[in-house]
């Protein structure tokens, strides 16, 4: 009996724990420096930039501690532009950037490492004859001021704009790379890639637009400016719904300490590759 | 251990219980009586704490975790404002929209759900011939298992494509209206109808079932025709249980996410018909994902708001339920 109640009790502690464990959570994003000394690097990195690299980085911060469990490896995400600020600051060892390295900030011995690319690919029902847009067509449809795909040379049919939710890097990267940030008249917000492709591929006349890597038979992916949603042509630069990831160190890599030499090899291995495919982005070679 | 006298409930458990070990026995003597007892009485103490301290625990957590963004916000702009847009440069956390959609389209589902509902009770109570409510109660108690995804999947393939066709024939050629594709309020108040069903089905057949054979007998007795008995004498005395169902239908209808953030679009938007809109438990899961910072804390304050609304239904309707049985009596 005695046994029962201390068990009882036990029961009773746990929402307590949980409650405390869900308090800690929010503040914790960096883990804590590991004790084990027995690699040969040690040491701490810092880095700090764009929230579109928030999951990147993250997963780079961990698969490189796991391999280096000596090595600290912080990163910030307070914007491209401030990003590369602290690293000409001296503040930061690596500045990440969403996008190339302006003039000003090369000039300031900022260079540019591109370890990832990002693409958006614009998928529209399998149904619809639409196989091209062009640039201002698509800014137009997002912002409401396009209605039927007969403006555009299609059938005569409205428009179903389907966009992600607040928040998304996806929604981030679209509406950022047409400058459309905000003025976008979404009529379905969906939470998940998933649900993007479900619904488009459902509805006759719904535009959307998901990472490249999650395009599958169901939905039509169209070019843009003429130009294939496709690896290769991102890579070479003709798609215009892309931009890099940029890992920008102040001078060259090999005149980095090793620890952030170490770091770039790792990215630049076939361990790194798989990394940046497994959130979604184009590895670079 | 011959029992002499009739002994309370709660001994007598706890006597089963120590069966098992016998070298505690109720009777055996006065001490071990009142260890038993004790052991007993604190072990019920125990569990209804545990409910207690679940409640208490939520309750704490979305104070503490809801209340940073109201004062932030502000909480005029917060619930008043119309302008739902989290990320841009310059942000605004109007949840209006949101609210109003919470309200009217629970209210819908309700005003659907519930005439279907009773009137399914009383048709599995009263009218249907024994085979087959053999046939119809399993397959509403069936449809209180279906989890609510399901019934998302199902809105999505099904009720989405149709709502679309009554979207295009009825906005024809109209240049306001953003087409949804049957992402709307009337598919998410579809959906939460049919869902609160076998709720208010179950309950309320159940307290239809409870009524005295009497009455029934004693209005059929006195020239009533089955309607009529069914109308003035039967559910009016099954009223308090019929309040049951519904309090518990709204509570399902207001806190389901899954299902309608599959069919309802999630633009916030006001709440007409034909409009993509969001409601409050949507708007939580499908941004809480990658939101951050004050972002973030308004999804709590939106949490705390449901909580909020619940808790105030709950009251308002319990009480009104209390008010409904004084007059019975």
């Amino acid at each position: 009996m005695k046994k029962n109640i201390t068990r009882m009790l036990m029961l009773c502690m746990i929402p307590v724990l949980a409650l405390g464990l869900a308090a800690c959570k929010n503040n914790s994003s960096v883990d804590s420096p590991s004790q084990s000394s027995s690699s040969a690097l040690s040491g701490k990195i810092t880095m700090a930039g764009s929230t579109s690299m928030e999951k990147l980085s993250n997963s780079l911060v961990e698969a490189f501690m796991e391999e280096n469990s000596s090595v600290t490896v912080t990163a910030e995400f307070t914007g491209s532009s401030a990003g590369v600020e602290s690293l000409l600051a001296d503040s930061v060892d690596v500045g990440n950037a969403s996008r190339n390295l302006k003039d000003s900030e090369t000039g300031a011995g900022a260079v540019e490492n591109i370890v990832a690319i990002d693409g958006v690919a614009v998928v529209v029902n399998p149904d619809n004859p639409i196989e091209d847009l062009t640039k201002d067509q698509l800014i137009s449809i997002y912002k409401g001021e396009i209605a039927d795909w007969s403006e555009v040379g299609g059938l005569n049919e409205p428009i179903v704009v389907v966009g992600r939710e607040a928040g998304s890097g996806t929604r981030g990267a679209f509406e950022e790379l047409l400058e459309i940030e905000d003025e976008c008249q979404y009529a379905l917000e969906l939470d998940s890639t998933g649900t993007v492709v479900a619904k488009v591929a459902s509805t006759a006349g719904a535009i959307g637009y998901i990472s490249l890597d999650m395009v599958d038979e169901t939905v039509k992916a169209v070019k843009l400016d003429g130009v294939e949603a496709s690896a290769e042509k991102i890579k070479a630069g003709d798609y215009f719904l892309s931009r890099p990831f940029v890992m920008a160190t102040k001078g060259e890599i090999s005149e980095q300490n090793e620890l952030v030499q170490a770091m770039f090899e790792y990215i630049y291995s076939d361990a790194g590759k798989e990394l940046v495919e497994s959130v979604g982005l184009i590895a670079v070679d | 251990m011959l029992l002499t006298k009739r002994i309370p409930m709660k001994v007598m458990q706890e006597k089963g219980r120590n069966m098992r070990n016998s070298t505690i026995s109720i009777v055996g003597s006065r001490k071990t009586k009142r260890i038993s007892e004790t052991i007993a009485h604190h072990i019920f103490t125990i569990c209804a704490f545990f409910a207690v301290l679940g409640v208490a625990s939520i309750t704490v957590y979305m104070i503490i975790n809801g209340t940073p963004a109201l004062a932030k916000v502000g909480i005029l702009e917060l619930l008043f404002g119309s302008d739902w847009s989290p990320t841009a440069a310059n942000p605004r956390y109007g949840i209006l929209y949101v609210i109003f959609t919470s309200i009217i389209g629970t209210t819908l589902a309700i005003l659907i759900g519930v005439p279907v509902g009773v009137l399914s009770a009383v048709f599995l109570a009263d009218v249907a011939p024994k085979k087959l409510v053999a046939v119809v109660k399993p397959a509403v108690e069936l449809l209180a298992g279906i989890p609510s995804v399901i019934y998302g999947l199902l809105g999505i393939m099904i009720l989405n494509p149709l709502m679309y066709r009554l979207e295009l024939a009825l906005f024809k050629g109209s240049a306001t209206h953003q087409f949804t594709g049957g992402s709307n309020l009337i598919s998410a108040v579809l959906v939460l109808a049919v869902m609160i069903l076998p709720t208010v089905i179950n309950i309320s057949e159940s307290s239809l079932r409870a009524v005295p054979d009497q009455l029934k007998a004693a209005s059929l007795a006195v020239g009533a025709s089955k309607i009529q008995t069914i109308f003035k004498v039967q559910i009016p005395a099954a009223k308090s249980g019929i309040i049951t169902a519904v309090v518990l239908g709204v509570g399902r209808a207001i806190g389901e996410a899954m299902a309608i953030s599959l069919v309802a679009g999630s633009s916030v938007n006001f709440p007409l018909p034909f409009n993509s809109v969001r409601f409050l438990t949507t708007a939580i899961v499908s941004e809480m994902g990658y939101a951050a910072d004050t972002h973030r804390e308004v999804l709590f304050t939106i949490g705390l708001v449901l909580f909020g609304f619940i808790m105030m239904i709950n009251t308002i309707l319990t009480k009104l339920l209390k008010k409904g049985n004084r007059n019975d009596d």
